[in-house]
């Protein structure tokens, strides 16, 4: 079977350069960025500190509260500034997908909001994203029992491929394209997944298997950039 | 980040009697500025300003439509800003809050009243196609001076941005695709400098402690000795010898920001 070729000439299971650096909002209790390609995302994380408004507060234990910001700029055409539907789905989502690691039993009463700017997007921000904010998190010392790492894996016509650029979304020959961003944590299990396009399930348990690789790869550098910037 | 304590507060007042600021800088001299541009590449142009620890960035976004009526041959040109929560414990979610629109206003203004921007030249054709500028700013890191930072990440922006492409047969825009042509802007640097009141002082460039203390303020946007644009802001009241000190200051701290900033903004 024929592999498709990549625009970028990279082969089908290999990542965009990446990159990672940890401390870099000053006002922050953690900041972080994350490069993957032509995507940049930044995470600040504010907190632990006391729940506003009251009626939400979770005696129990802290709640964490995610804000996905695309920016205006950081897109071909202008997106407009504030809150739409995508962003309200991915703050949920990145909620989701960092939660399973974080240990909030010795914050009753209190939140941790993490907020999530995308700087520049070739896709894969919401993976970024998550990148950015599971360094933050840790930098801000919230207590993790782990760390998750993020990857936009996917599929163009027939080939499954990792962390496929904005064109690449727009694949249109043969099956086009599937997109399937996963995210990880350090032992493998998965706490975020989601899937638009056309697969087999065969299919997907290959594309799990490429995406716990990457996630290797992408956690050895969020390590990398958290003990720089201890240091 | 709590509020500025009392304490600190008369401390900052007590130094300043003595022209004295915590970090060692004179009433009229600015924390150290940084520059750089081109930081995200689907912006036309782009730009981020640090000053002291306060950082902005800002970016352009251009786009073809009609003319207002009483405009036919200008362009149209639109600020915005938001004041993240990622860049202070003390910016809440949710929609624009005034401090927000405020900053928008004052450096759209700024930007617009100066003359630094051709609203000709942004003319395709007469009546029916112009080209609208967005320039929007987000902030970073709030350590106070919010406004100046953006006016000028504004104005370095601008200064980056080339105009995209269009396509020829449909006359839309290739978005990703750049000309070299720039934005037809002139010599009149509308820099913006905010000159506050603390007790009997005016300082420029304050910190957020020196901002959470000062009783009164004025953003003056000039270029070469020029004024175009200004606001007074906070509730006290200056004096007219407050007022004329403020304005003898204005074209001694523009040339010395404009010689520290030229390879930016020339």
């Amino acid at each position: 079977m024929a592999e498709v070729k990549r625009s970028d000439g990279r082969k089908a299971n290999e990542m965009r350069p990446f990159s990672a650096k940890v401390g870099i909002i000053p006002n922050a209790d953690g900041s972080a960025m994350w490069q993957q390609g032509g995507t940049i995302a930044i995470a600040a994380v504010y907190g632990p500190k006391e729940m506003h408004p009251r009626n939400q507060r979770d005696a129990e234990k802290g709640t964490l509260r995610c804000n996905y910001n695309l920016g205006s700029f950081s897109v071909e055409e202008r997106a407009r500034p504030g809150k739409n539907r995508r962003a309200m789905e991915l703050d949920k989502i990145i909620e989701w997908a960092l939660l399973p690691v974080l240990d909030l039993d010795k914050f009753p009463n209190q939140v941790i909001d993490v907020h999530i700017q995308i700087l520049q997007a070739d896709a894969g921000t919401r993976c970024a994203g998550i990148n950015a904010a599971a360094m933050a998190l840790a930098h801000a010392g919230i207590p993790m029992k782990e760390m998750v790492s993020s990857i936009g894996a996917g599929k163009m016509d027939k080939t499954l491929v990792l962390d496929l650029t904005k064109e690449e979304e727009h694949y249109e020959e043969g099956e086009g394209p599937t997109d399937i961003p996963i995210t990880m944590t350090a032992s493998g299990k998965i706490t975020h997944m989601q899937l638009d396009g056309k697969i087999t399930p065969k299919q997907l348990k290959e594309v799990i298997e490429m995406a716990k690789k990457a996630t290797k790869q992408i956690l050895e550098a969020q390590t990398k950039a958290l003990k720089e910037a201890l240091d | 980040m709590m509020e500025t304590s009392k304490l600190t507060a008369e401390r900052i007042k007590k130094y300043l009697k003595e022209n004295k600021r915590f970090d060692g800088r004179s009433p009229t001299e600015f924390r150290n500025i940084e520059v750089e541009t081109g930081i995200s590449k689907n912006a036309e142009g782009s730009a981020r300003v640090r000053i002291g620890k306060t950082e902005v960035i800002a970016g352009v976004k251009m786009s073809i439509e009609k003319p207002y009526e009483d405009s036919a041959d200008q362009g149209n040109f639109m600020v915005t800003a938001e004041m993240l929560p990622l860049s202070s414990p003390r910016f809440e979610m949710g929609p624009p809050k005034f401090p927000a629109i405020e900053l928008s206003r004052v450096v759209d203004r700024g930007l617009r009243e100066s003359g630094f921007l051709d609203f000709k030249g942004l003319c395709i054709e007469e009546g029916e196609r112009v080209w609208t500028v967005y320039v929007d700013i987000y902030t970073m890191n709030d350590d106070g001076n919010l406004l100046d930072a953006s006016a000028l990440a504004a104005i370095i922006a601008m200064k980056n941005a080339r105009f995209p492409k269009i396509d020829e047969t449909t006359g839309k825009i290739l978005y990703g695709e750049f000309t070299d042509k720039k934005l037809p802007l002139t010599n009149l640097i509308p820099m913006a400098i905010t000159f506050c009141k603390v007790g009997d002082k005016i300082i420029v460039d304050p910190t957020r402690e020196e901002e959470d203390v000062l009783d009164t303020r004025v953003t003056i946007g000039s270029s070469h000795g020029i004024i175009s644009s200004m606001q007074k802001g906070e509730s006290q009241a200056l004096s007219e010898e407050e007022m004329h000190q403020i304005l003898d200051l204005v074209e001694p701290t523009w040339n010395e920001l404009f010689k520290k900033l030229e390879k930016h903004i020339k």
